[in-house]
């Protein structure tokens, strides 16, 4: 296993391994994430309370879950980068950060746009949006912070330090913004009303969540190809490529 | 390894320090007022009604002692890493960690605390009654240290970079989120009646987790800022 | 379901539509990011290695 992981360090092998996986990676999310959506917005029954507006769900929920995946997969990579001093770890960070803080915002939009119908208001200080919101300032923090130096070096590795604080920190802002929605409302108010899901709604949610990771896959090795050109600028293996 | 030599450097910097701000009380005293214009600037904005104030007061002064913090912080590292020292003490051999816990110390004697005392006369002003004191002051006390040691954190990633004080805000103020949820509404279940002690058992706990782990942070960051 | 209400959501079609619409433009506009950045950085791998002596 380790002599996989040192082969992957290697710039050249990690180029070739992530352009042939890419194909996987793309058709296969598309035609999951087109199967879901047909599943979803077709197929799926129309829920009890909500009707057809809870549809929104096979969009929201994946993109929530994506956005916090993602942010740990940055901070590993970045925690990675820093303690066996990778490139290619920190290119991977890099990487994911435009992706995850995209998924963010779209939470955050699907959330209000879903709210709207539900609670009558564009926006709601429940617990899910006011994470999803807090959660995009760290990403805008760091992908602020990454620009803010000239060094690649150095700006790979401040990062890294900050998305490791970061991650670090979710777990305690979740819960306290949780604790904090608690507060002054009962839990039913303010809860996303979903209501015990039955299988049959739940099979495209499924479907999209593992869509939309694959997708990232595949943004993954498109863009780590990217970087890797780019930090190895003038190494001979290129010829080759 | 001898702890003594790692404790005297540190009780030297602290010195230092502390010596260093008194030539300088106007900068010292900056964030201080900053703290009750700002405090002032919520009644302006809303009410003179005390009665309606005291409803937000302990978020008022929780804000405005984060947001003066803040100001305060960007300017940690900055003259040492610019003349030198930093470097000195990242290639002295010495646990950087306890040296730059130092400087956040003093810096906290300097710009936190003050805020602390002060905390009771602005709230005051605010609406806060006497039975919520001892809340407002313990949570803060809390707050403003582990701000200063996140503060620490940032202020070592930023220090290389120009007018970092917006960044340095950026950066610190979602962390900071879970401290001002858990103080300022310490100080509301006080002035409620009810016992605080809930969420100020949480802002301790944070406050330890931060002095644990937020030394090793702010001497990776150092490291990386100082470096070639 | 009919083709009708598909595109009327139970009366929720002006929230469905927009979020699933954002949704698509959010994952084309990545996809369309990362593979423009990997093509760039071909293209200046390929200018670099013709014209070695060139600066960057």
């Amino acid at each position: 296993m380790w002599t996989w992981f040192h082969k992957f360090g290697s710039p050249p092998h990690a180029y070739r391994l992530l352009g042939k996986l890419a194909p996987w990676f793309g058709w296969t999310s598309l035609a999951l994430i087109l199967l879901a959506t047909w599943w979803g917005l077709v197929k799926a029954p129309a829920d009890y309370q909500q009707g057809d507006g809870f549809r929104i769900l096979y969009v929201h929920a994946p993109s929530a879950w994506m956005s916090m995946f993602i942010y740990v997969v940055m901070a590993i990579a970045a925690a990675i980068g820093l303690i066996w001093r990778m490139k290619i770890a920190h290119a991977a960070s890099a990487a994911c950060a435009p992706v995850g803080a995209s998924f963010t915002l779209l939470a955050l939009v699907t959330g209000a746009i879903w709210g709207k119908p539900m609670w009558g208001t564009w926006w709601v200080w429940d617990a899910r949006l006011t994470s999803e919101l807090i959660l995009l300032f760290l990403y805008l923090g760091y992908m602020a912070l990454r620009s803010s130096f000239d060094d690649p070096q150095r700006a790979d590795r401040a990062a890294a330090v900050l998305a490791i604080v970061g991650v670090i920190n979710i777990p305690i802002i979740h819960y306290s913004v949780e604790w904090w929605t608690t507060l002054h409302q009962p839990a039913s108010v303010t809860k996303m009303s979903r209501p015990t899901i039955a299988l049959p709604m739940l099979i495209p949610l499924f479907l999209m969540i593992i869509g939309f990771q694959l997708y990232f896959g595949w943004v993954l090795c498109r863009r780590l190809r990217g970087e890797i050109l780019r930090r190895e600028r003038n190494a001979s293996w290129l010829k080759e490529a | 390894m001898s702890l003594a030599p790692t404790w005297q450097a540190a009780r030297l910097v602290l010195q230092r320090d502390l010596t260093l701000a008194t030539r300088r009380w106007d900068e010292a005293a900056q964030p201080l007022i900053f703290y009750v214009v700002v405090t002032t600037l919520f009644p302006l904005a809303t009410t003179p009604d005390l009665s309606q104030l005291r409803v937000i007061s302990g978020g008022v002064v929780w804000v405005a002692a984060l947001l003066a913090s803040l100001l305060a912080l960007e300017s940690l590292f900055r003259s040492d890493v610019e003349d030198g020292t930093m470097e000195q003490w990242v290639l002295s051999g010495q646990p950087l960690g306890w040296l730059l816990l130092a400087k956040v110390l003093a810096h906290w004697i300097l710009t936190g605390l003050p805020l602390v005392l002060m905390a009771p006369v602005v709230g005051t002003a605010l609406g806060l009654p006497f039975s919520a004191w001892g809340t407002l002051m313990l949570s803060l006390l809390m707050g403003t240290g582990t701000l200063s040691i996140l503060g620490g954190i940032g202020a070592a990633l930023t220090v290389g970079v120009r007018r970092g004080s917006v960044l340095l805000s950026l950066l610190v103020l979602p962390l900071a989120m879970p401290l001002l949820i858990f103080g300022a509404r310490a100080v509301a279940m006080a002035m409620d009646g009810e016992s605080p002690s809930g969420p100020l058992q949480l802002l301790a706990a944070i406050f330890f987790l931060s002095l644990s782990l937020g030394p090793l942070a702010m001497s990776a960051a150092i490291r990386i800022s100082v470096e070639n | 379901m009919s083709l009708q209400d598909f595109f009327e959501m139970g009366g929720y079609a002006a929230y469905v539509w927009p979020c699933y619409a954002l949704t698509a433009i959010v994952l084309c506009w990545n996809a369309w990011a990362a593979r423009r950045s990997e093509v760039a950085e071909q293209l200046a791998a390929r200018r670099r290695m013709d014209h070695p002596s060139e600066g960057r």
